[in-house]
């Protein structure tokens, strides 16, 4: 080739068009918006009912969920999810979908080794850096109370 | 190290004899809409899984192909078949009870050019004297095995294609009709360090400059003695990217250059970003549009280059880049 | 009134956890999976450092829905269990936090496994 790698990568840049962010930056807002404001209203709901508030907020992220995977199996969220981006990603729910759609997808490939074990093929590693993070601040927390206790 | 020109093949007797596309819904309502043999609506036709699909779809494209030169199985000395699936499974698979002799190919997106430069040969020479050359590809099929599952809300950037679910299928012999295979260049695999999974227009280009390039070298032609170059998936970020690298040689191919996956859907109205790739878009754009028109001679004279993303998820996850590949073959009506 | 402004602050404040989501989609070349990960880990550190939970009371569900809402959910029950049952609590408290949240997402995944079939995804026009 007549054109060093360099040199494409920039023609390349050049190119590509970026995300028209103009579009992609509100719509992320809005629709991860409601998707908290919805949280905020079930919060309020299952306190209204009598529950603490550790528990209103737990099941408020059993309802999210719930809904994610009843929306990800009709087809909905990823549809929503062309718009929403990050709208749709960062929230809980984007958490679920990413456990639910694998187990659907997956399902062809038999009730174990597919449902079952690929179930987290894309949310595993959220599991697996939240929990060993969780671990490392416990064990920092434990010194730091011994020391200072 | 010295560069390699290859070598162009020129072939004297050889012919798409028959030819036939099947697509999915989305192809059918793209701009070529109504001119494909077949058209599953559902993607699926009956089958439980979207390989079975696929497989599905290769072996229609065939038993069409078979139909209109009215041929059974046996009358077939040869198959080129490929696809994008692990192992090949959609050619293996949905050609198995066809019990044809069988070379499965794979050549990521380029594969139906070179199944096309391939039967070619083989009827030239003498080998065979009926080769059928077949490729698919099924967005459902290739998204699971290369992306994400399909009811999973990821977000495709811009400069992303549309894998086509389609297939296309010809059978080559030596008619003495048009469209005739005259001639073909197999390319050289050229990584231009792009590891861009999403930008894979921009990873094939450079091979397709330099296919297209040594092809007309060795024919001694210029751009403007073909109707048309068409490229395989280039998309647009592709295709804008291969006009540039020939602008820096001074040759403007603009005019004559056509992108069979910007030309299966339609990107204005249809979400596929850069525009449409997969084995199957080349293939179908081919045996549903241009084939015909060649062999009316409405087009005299077609360079047809697929192009190939040699793209292995292993590979890049472990750092790598995207080598690509691109084959040429000149189709003409004389 | 202090309803309304209740919702308003959930949705500002979850907006702009999706809004940073999007400018990295958009800016950098970040995998969704890799940015749910930088969200889990990034609410560990700000719950650990005590910085969420503020954040929490103002926005409810603006600061608990967002992934990073999850991660501070793991460091508060880690928080808690360590003092309660010291270094063993770094292990046992953060599953403990998060397990309705886990447990959901498996058990309504293998549900919807069970009734949905995968999307064909047709491009509509």
């Amino acid at each position: 080739m007549n054109i060093s790698n360099s040199e494409y990568g920039e023609l390349t840049k050049k190119r590509s068009p970026d995300s028209k962010m103009y579009k992609t930056l509100p719509k992320a807002f809005f629709i991860g918006g409601i998707i908290c404001t919805l949280g905020e209203g079930l919060i309020n709901l299952y306190g209204y009912l009598g529950m603490d508030e550790e528990s209103a907020a737990a099941v408020t992220s059993i309802t999210l969920i719930f809904l994610s995977a009843l929306f990800t199996g009709v087809e909905l969220y990823d549809r929503i999810a062309q718009h929403g981006g990050a709208g749709t990603l960062v929230p809980i729910t984007g958490f679920a979908n990413a456990v639910v759609s694998p187990a659907i997808d997956f399902k062809s490939e038999g009730y174990v080794l597919g449902l079952g074990a690929k179930m987290f093929v894309i949310a595993g590693p959220v599991i697996v850096y939240g929990l060993s993070a969780s671990v490392v601040y416990g064990i920092i927390y434990y010194i730091v109370s011994l020391v200072a206790g | 190290m010295d560069y390699c020109s290859g070598k162009t093949f020129k072939y004297a007797h050889a012919s798409v004899e028959s030819f036939a596309a099947v697509v999915g819904k989305a192809e059918n309502e793209g701009p070529y809409g109504g001119e494909f043999d077949e058209v599953i609506e559902d993607n699926k036709g009956g089958c439980d899984t979207w390989e079975q699909a696929e497989a599905m779809f290769q072996r229609k494209a065939v038993g069409h192909v078979l139909k209109k030169s009215e041929l059974t199985p046996d009358k077939i000395d040869l198959v080129f078949a490929g696809d994008l699936l692990n192992q090949c499974v959609s050619s293996s698979y949905g050609l198995k009870e066809y019990y044809m002799p069988f070379l499965g190919i794979y050549g990521a997106c380029s594969t139906f050019a070179e199944g096309l430069l391939l039967a070619g040969a083989m009827v030239n020479a003498g080998y065979a004297e009926r080769c059928i050359a077949v490729t698919s590809s099924h967005f459902s099929s290739a998204e699971r095995q290369f992306r994400f599952p399909l009811n999973y809300g990821g977000v495709r950037p811009p400069t992303s294609q549309w894998t086509a679910t389609a297939s296309g299928a010809v059978l080559v012999s030596d008619t003495g009709r048009p469209p005739f295979i005259r001639a073909a260049t197999v390319g050289k695999i050229e990584d231009m360090g792009i590891n861009d999974l999403n930008n894979m227009g921009a990873a094939m280009a450079g091979a397709a400059y330099d296919t297209l390039s040594r092809h007309m070298k060795h024919m001694e032609a210029e751009p403007q003695d073909y109707d048309l170059i068409v490229t395989g998936d280039l998309g647009l970020v592709g295709s804008q990217l291969l006009c540039d690298l020939f602008g820096r040689d001074g040759v403007d191919i603009e005019k004559l250059h056509k992108d069979c996956g910007l030309m299966l859907f339609d990107r204005s109205t249809q979400d596929v970003h850069s525009g449409g790739s997969g084995c199957g878009c080349s293939a179908s754009v081919m045996c549903g549009h241009f084939l015909k028109r060649i062999e009316s001679g409405e087009l005299k004279r077609v360079l047809f280059c697929a192009t190939g993303a040699l793209m292995s998820t292993t590979m890049i996850q472990q750092g790598g880049t995207i080598p690509g590949i691109a084959h040429a073959v000149e189709l003409t009506s004389y | 009134m202090d309803v309304f402004l209740e919702y308003l602050k959930a949705f500002l404040v979850g907006g702009a956890f999706c809004l940073v989501g999007q400018l990295l989609i958009d800016l950098t070349k970040l995998t969704p999976a890799r940015i749910l990960v930088s969200y889990v880990v990034a609410g560990v550190v700000l719950g650990g450092l005590g910085v969420y939970q503020p954040l929490i009371e103002f926005a409810g569900g603006g600061a608990t829905v967002p992934l990073t809402g999850f991660g501070s959910l793991l460091a508060k029950g880690v928080r808690e269990a360590v003092d309660k049952d010291g270094l063993l609590g770094a292990f046992t408290g953060g599953l403990n936090a998060c397990a309705a949240g886990i447990t959901a997402a498996v058990f309504f995944g293998f549900l919807a496994a069970l009734c949905f079939k995968s999307g064909s995804k047709i491009n509509e026009k």
